[in-house]
């Protein structure tokens, strides 16, 4: 416990800054986040992506572990309606993503800390600006108490 | 499933990419971070990571150190993940114990604050190597290539990737749109810059294209749908009724002769307008095929059922039937070539330059077949009056580089527009000026060509044309058009008077290929030019294996350009087709037998219908023949019986803790 708030402390004296877990698919997200990148694009340091092939894949234990892990928000990135490389593995997503919203709503999370994003892969400014936004939203919103609520549940 | 029994064995590889990465990101500082992760026997940092010293650093230190995982921290795995995993193959290693880290799309180019870039790095290598611990030896699916081919678009490209492919032994099946094969460059009259004709060099390829034997050509035909995956394709083809029986049709044009309307009364489209046509036509004499064709909209027959049919009366060879109905083609093939493209972009769009609205402003296609011996004014350029103009002015740029149309250069226009300028002035003997922004004269002999021009007396006004007005201040402007434009080189609004206006005209994506792109799996640039896998290193290649890009519809270019695209499409096509199999990536699902409950709530979750439920067993099970690892069937299993290769619930999972938990 002590040794806890010790970490704590040593966190906002860092300035804390938001941490954003964004998943995206491979085919349209992902290849516009590479885009966002050969366009040389600026946008703010807080997301950390892991690739999967497909939104369909998109489990929403992969959300509740993160938030449990100490994610302050989560960004799902998946192929536009009609566009999914497998035709429809991001309706399948879309159907998750409005359960965890549910879950979240119930777990009194903001729903601010989930978005989903249909990007193209053409759309690398579009992908700077959603992370953009959701830096300055989860900024304002503060760090995610998640991570300590579960560990004091597990207590 | 690491085995319990085998040490992990790390090496972490962080790249500099000269400037690239080290200029924003501390790699010294990352590598000296992951050295200290668990498991990390080695971490390193190298200068060019994907060149060959860097590639046998990797490969040594595998031997060296016994190392058997590897995490190479880099650019995007969708660069070079093939590179390393090739690297970690040479070295003894199974390829799919390498996992890739972004940090120069993902970070380092994109970052602005070396600190949180840096902190950001490690987090994200400490996620890879957490994951990478799982990550299991597989090996790639080999399936076999269907040989067979398929050519979308018939025009300059698709005519030369398809007699490429054909003399190379393949099958060949070629569908266009439109009734006959030639696209643009059969709307031309000359090419630059040599000045030859476009017909007298394209239609012996129209032809050969015609008569290969191991060309299917398919006109006035649709892809209507596609299944499938790279090898293996199974593509509808519908053909739109012509309402003349291509086998039985000789283009002997008696038809067309005794049409009930005596005179041509619709416009006609490949003369851009400029000439009238009959319901029932062939659209220009080297037509291929030389079928003629009715146009259900116009014919009377359509219209009112109440026609005479001369035409069918006509015709001694029973060729025209008008019950003819849409007719889908099934094939199979193993790769696809789209070639589909551009359209000119719409000249109405600019309302002040008063196409449309002045009868003078012409486009520089209506030109074209103006200039055209076998054109509409049989090679006269002439002006709506029938007369020929003393001065002409072309304005370049219409629809290019400006922030209210398209902002790319369409590449052909300055060049045409020289053309254009040297045959009206030919032609005529006018005054021509060339409004230009910069001329762009990039390709072999251009540059000479403009040089020429500069020696013919033509005219060359720099700056951007503000508009085109019939407005006139002094009596000698009467009956002219005004064309008012800065000229940037003596700094001054100048008024040029003009009998006519020619538009140079860009190129921009065609309107339907969107609904191309979608049919065919693969993706858009920003301007919705189809977007190639890399600009560099994979012009041709699209993000879909098998399906190849090549010509206008990539972005704008002239024929030279498009033919050797054409080349390198075919190339690419004929190594997978030779190569007689295709290696798939493994990343199928699979279902664990002893943990599936038979719940069946994965049925029909699966797009490819690949899975099954054996009613003995009751349990589910997956055809991998037919899985092309989605995933979306791993997610929704509720007692997690069903696993992805490459994406298991365990690397997905450590990846995240990793990224999370220091
Ligand atoms: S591949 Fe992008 S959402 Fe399915």
């Amino acid at each position: 416990m002590q040794e806890e708030v010790k970490n704590n402390n040593i966190q906002t004296a860092k300035a804390w800054k938001p941490k954003i877990l964004a998943i995206f698919c491979n085919w349209c997200t992902y290849t516009a986040s590479d885009l966002a990148g050969v366009s040389r694009l600026k946008y703010p340091a807080t997301t950390r992506v892991v690739r999967i092939m497909c939104s369909g894949r998109l489990d929403p234990q992969f959300i509740l572990t993160a938030f449990s892990e100490g994610a302050d928000a989560i960004l799902i990135g998946g192929c536009h309606p009609g566009d999914c490389h497998y035709a429809t593995g991001n309706y399948k997503c879309l159907r998750r993503f409005h359960l965890i919203q549910k879950y979240m709503k119930q777990m009194n999370i903001e729903p601010e800390r989930l978005r989903l994003e249909w990007i193209s892969a053409s759309e690398g400014k579009r992908l700077a600006e959603v992370i953009g936004e959701m830096t300055e939203t989860i900024t304002k919103l503060g760090q995610s108490k998640i991570k300590q609520q579960v560990a004091n549940i597990e207590k | 499933m690491s085995n319990n029994k085998e040490e992990i064995r790390i090496g972490v590889y962080i790249c500099h990419c000269g400037h690239n990465i080290a200029g924003a990101v501390d790699v010294v500082g990352v590598a000296e971070y992951a050295a200290k992760l668990p498991n990390v026997v080695i971490s390193k940092d190298y200068k060019y990571m994907c060149s060959d010293p860097g590639q046998e650093l990797i490969a040594a230190d595998i031997k060296e150190y016994n190392l058997n995982r590897i995490v190479v921290t880099s650019c995007s795995p969708l660069l070079h993940e093939k590179t390393f995993r090739e690297a970690t193959t040479k070295a003894g290693l199974n390829q799919y114990f390498m996992q890739m880290v972004n940090i120069r799309e993902n970070v380092s180019w994109v970052n602005e604050n070396f600190d949180d870039a840096t902190e950001k790095s490690k987090d994200l290598v400490r996620a890879a190597v957490q994951r990478v611990a799982f990550q299991r030896a597989l090996e790639k699916q080999k399936v076999p290539v269907n040989p067979n081919v398929l050519i979308v678009g018939g025009g300059i490209a698709g005519i030369s990737a398809a007699l490429t492919m054909a003399n190379a032994g393949k099958k060949v099946y070629l569908v266009e749109k439109e009734s006959t094969i030639g696209g643009h460059m059969a709307i031309f009259d000359k090419t630059f810059p040599t000045l030859d004709c476009a017909a007298c060099i394209l239609t012996p390829k129209m032809s050969s294209v015609k008569n290969h034997p191991n060309i299917t050509l398919w006109t006035y035909s649709e892809v209507s749908n596609v299944e499938g995956f790279v090898g293996n394709y199974k593509v509808q083809v519908t053909r739109k009724p012509r309402y003349v029986i291509e086998d039985l049709c000789v283009g002997c044009m008696l038809c067309v002769e005794k049409c009930i309307f005596k005179e041509g009364k619709f416009p006609d489209e490949f003369n851009q307008g400029l000439s009238k046509r009959k319901p029932v036509y062939v659209p220009f004499p080297q037509a291929t095929p030389l079928v003629a064709v009715i146009d259900d909209k116009t014919c009377i027959h359509f219209k009112t059922g109440k026609c005479t049919q001369t035409c069918k009366t006509a015709c001694d060879r029973n060729a025209i039937d008008f019950d003819q109905k849409p007719e889908i083609k099934e094939i199979e093939v193993g790769t696809v070539l789209l070639t589909t493209g551009f359209q000119a972009f719409d000249a109405k769009k600019v309302p002040y330059y008063g196409y449309g609205k002045y009868p003078n402003v012409f486009t520089s296609l209506e030109v074209e077949r103006m200039v055209n011996a076998s054109g509409p004014t049989e090679g006269h350029v002439l002006t709506r009056e029938g007369k020929a103009p003393k001065s002409v002015g072309i304005i370049h740029c219409v629809g290019s580089r400006d922030e209210k149309t398209h902002k790319w250069c369409s590449r052909v226009c300055c060049m045409y527009s020289l053309k254009l300028a040297h045959l009206i002035k030919e032609h005529t003997g006018a005054d021509v000026y060339n409004f230009y922004i910069d001329m762009r004269t990039p390709g072999k002999g251009y540059e000479e060509f403009y040089d020429k021009l500069l020696h013919e007396d033509v005219h060359f006004i720099r700056g951007r044309v503000s508009e085109v007005t019939d407005w006139i201040t002094s009596p000698e402007e009467e009956g002219k058009l005004i064309i008012r434009a800065e000229d940037t080189m003596i700094g001054m609004v100048r008024r040029i008077p003009v009998d006519m206006v020619v538009l140079a005209v860009g190129m921009e994506p065609r309107d339907d290929a969107q609904e191309i792109r979608k049919m065919f799996n693969i993706s858009c640039s920003t301007e919705g030019f189809f977007l190639e896998r890399h600009p560099k290193l994979a012009p041709v290649n699209t993000f879909t294996d098998g399906v190849f890009i090549a010509g206008a519809c990539q972005g704008p270019r002239d024929i030279p350009d498009s033919v050797a695209q054409a080349g390198a499409a075919a190339a690419e096509a004929l190594v997978l087709i030779d190569s007689g199999h295709v290696e798939l990536e493994p990343n199928t699902a699979y279902i664990v037998d002893e943990i599936c409950s038979g719940c069946k709530s994965c049925l029909n979750i699966c797009p490819y219908k690949a899975i099954t439920f054996d009613l003995e067993k009751n349990k589910s099970s997956i055809n991998v023949a037919l899985c092309k690892g989605c995933g979306t069937c791993v997610a929704a299993c509720p007692s997690s019986a069903i696993k992805q290769n490459l994406f298991e619930d365990v690397e997905i999972f450590s990846e995240i803790k990793g990224i999370f938990v220091e």
